[in-house]
């Protein structure tokens, strides 16, 4: 599997989802001069160049000083600045985690805080720079909403919605090229999982960058062996989408979850947990990566050792529905 | 191992090409701050640093912190050629499975930390300078300080601790290059008046030539500066120093050469070597 190249000539490959969220704030920045950007040294990893240039007066820069950078944004959105605060996904949400859950959460200063270069995108740099904690931590944290979203389309819908959304929130982003999953559904809504194939033998609930691969795999499973799964891009985990999932434990199929976070306290526990305490008994499984050190390589690299691929997806899926192959 | 100024000189200028030549085939890496950094790190390590390869895990070492992490391929051609271990090795950077990767890491040998995230070093050279003192313990604990990372909170809690502690075993050195990676440090975040800030938080500072070995090795190996006070090295820098076409330009921070410009790099480092 290859993410800067197309897998399948039935998709269309766009942009980086960082790269389509800088272009979306840039586009709202010229007609509403609330907007403020708060970077750490970041604004070229977070393709703000531009941004600054064009608007000097919307953005604010902390230098490398992640707990800064989250304090100050609070103090913004509390005077009432639409606050974006960017910063590679590892730093923000590690190093400034006190400020986010006591300065933003806990005291309700509706900051839009954007990881960028998130979970192993960083591939070869390293744990330091990896973000695979971010959904259980800021899970953790009572009033955040968090979202990862998958294709540029649900990039656009996701910054469009964060400028005016009012409490704080967690977007995470990656950096590479991303196509377009299901063109024809137009439906998002923040806390909506959004289906972008359908099927009825099980269902694959992705988020992020993996719900790419998490497709690759379904559209295998139907060339090669006649069988459908359903793709639900679950762009918010916090608040999960529970009608879609007691739609899902009602159908009584396979589940699986695919996340670019480790196995722990992500995307697939909260769905597992969910499912559990309301009685379903679906076939469940989750792929993540997991609690290791962190094979070491490129971000398509760790992708395939861990089978988040189109590939280890599919050999997944075909487990879980043909179980004594 | 004490080398001779000439010696010293010529090592600097192998160490700059080895890891251009690490980077040009990884098509990947930190350059400029490496190029900056690199003559510090060949001082440490071949006339400072009481560290043996063979017996790395002596207590009494010396202990190098690199806080900068991200400039690890200087560290790495510095580590490969005192012997840590093959410099065939880093044929592997930022490989499928390699343990060199763009960032310090224990899995390599010499390593002492696990560094990459910027104002991580110096709160824990500030623990092994207070385990050194505590055990009666006179091996010295450096470490080598971006001054884009300044900024970083973390920083001057330390700053205030290793005060507090008396921690004149510890050597802060700041490569000051001017520079991050979106600009000049006073544009991105000001922090000038750096040496009056340490002086005020108890520290004895010295600035030296951050290029010129017989100074840093003057500095860096005649401490304390003053008893009972952690010490402070300005070393004057500029980043991507040794090939000219880098010097003070800031896309190397992170910047690859191409083929071309990787073989002007060259060149121009063979025709230094020369006028040794
Ligand atoms: C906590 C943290 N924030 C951000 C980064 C990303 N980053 C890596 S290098 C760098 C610039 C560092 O500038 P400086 O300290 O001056 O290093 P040098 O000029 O010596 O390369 C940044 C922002 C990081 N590694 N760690
Ligand atoms: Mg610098």
């Amino acid at each position: 599997m290859e993410l800067d190249k197309i897998e399948d000539n039935r998709l269309k490959l766009g942009k980086a989802n960082q790269i389509v969220f800088a272009e979306t704030l840039e586009r709202l920045a010229a007609n509403d001069k609330a907007i403020v950007v708060v970077t750490s040294d970041s604004r070229g990893s977070g393709k703000l160049v531009p941004f600054g240039e064009k608007y000097p007066q919307q953005i604010v820069e902390v230098g490398i000083a992640e707990q800064n950078l989250v304090g100050v944004s609070a103090g913004l959105a509390s005077a009432g600045k639409k606050t974006f605060a960017v910063s590679p996904a590892c730093f923000l949400s590690a190093r400034a985690l006190e400020q986010i859950k006591n300065d933003v959460a806990y005291s309700n200063n509706p900051v839009v805080l954007v990881g960028i270069s998130a979970g192993v995108s960083y591939g070869a740099l390293g744990t330091t720079h990896h973000s695979l904690h971010d959904f259980a931590a800021l899970r953790a944290i009572n009033n955040i909403t968090i979202i990862a979203p998958a294709d540029n389309f649900e990039t656009e819908q996701v910054v469009l919605n964060a400028v005016n959304f009012g409490s704080p929130l967690y977007i995470r982003l990656g950096k590479k090229n991303m196509p377009s999953l299901n063109e024809e559904n137009k439906n998002f809504e923040i806390g909506k999982g959004r289906i972008v194939k359908e099927g009825n033998d099980l269902t694959i609930i992705a988020t992020g960058e993996t719900v790419y691969p998490a497709w690759l795999a379904a559209q295998k499973l139907e060339d090669q062996d006649g069988l459908r799964a359903k793709v639900v891009s679950m762009h918010t985990i916090k608040p999960l989408d529970i009608r879609l999932l007691d739609e899902l434990g009602e159908e009584g199929k396979p589940i699986l979850t695919v996340e670019e976070h480790m196995v722990h306290g992500g995307l697939g526990e909260a769905c597992a947990s969910y499912l559990l305490q309301n009685g379903f008994n679906n076939p469940f499984s989750l792929i993540g990566i997991p609690d290791e050190y962190t094979v070491t390589g490129s971000q398509l690299e760790i992708f395939n050792h861990y089978g988040i691929s189109g590939e280890g997806i599919y050999a997944k899926c075909k487990k879980m529905l043909l179980p004594t192959q | 191992m004490i080398m001779t100024d000439k010696e010293l000189k010529l090592k600097s200028v192998i160490l700059r090409r080895n890891l251009l030549k690490y980077i040009y085939k990884a098509k990947a890496g930190h350059t400029g701050g490496s190029l900056s950094c690199i003559d510090i790190l060949n001082v440490l390590y071949n006339s400072v640093l009481n560290v043996d390869p063979k017996d790395f895990g002596n207590p009494n070492r010396d202990r190098y912190i690199q806080s900068k992490g991200h400039c690890v391929e200087a560290l790495f051609a510095t580590l490969a050629d005192r012997g840590f271990f093959p410099e065939s090795d880093l044929e592997t950077l930022c490989a499928y499975r390699s343990h060199y990767i763009g960032h310090p890491t224990k899995k390599v040998h010499g390593v002492e930390q696990n560094t990459g995230a910027l104002g991580h070093g110096l709160p824990i050279c500030v623990g092994e300078a207070i385990a050194a003192k505590l055990d009666n313990k006179s091996h010295r604990i450096f470490t080598l300080l971006g001054d884009g990372e300044l900024p970083e909170g973390s920083n001057w809690e330390a700053f205030l601790a290793a005060s507090h502690y008396k921690l004149d075993n510890l050597y802060a050195i700041l490569d000051n290059n001017k520079q991050q990676i979106t600009g000049a440090n006073n544009e991105v975040m000001n922090t000038d008046s750096i040496r009056e800030k340490l002086e005020s938080f108890g520290w004895a500072v010295k600035e030296v030539d951050g290029h010129n070995v017989a100074e840093l090795q003057d500095v860096l190996d005649n401490g304390p500066f003053e008893t009972g006070k952690p010490n402070f090295i300005i070393a004057h820098t500029v980043k991507g120093k040794g090939v000219s076409y880098m010097e003070g330009v800031l896309k190397w921070h992170h910047g690859v050469p191409s083929e071309e410009q990787y073989a002007m790099a060259q060149q121009e480092l063979r025709e230094a070597e020369a006028l040794i």
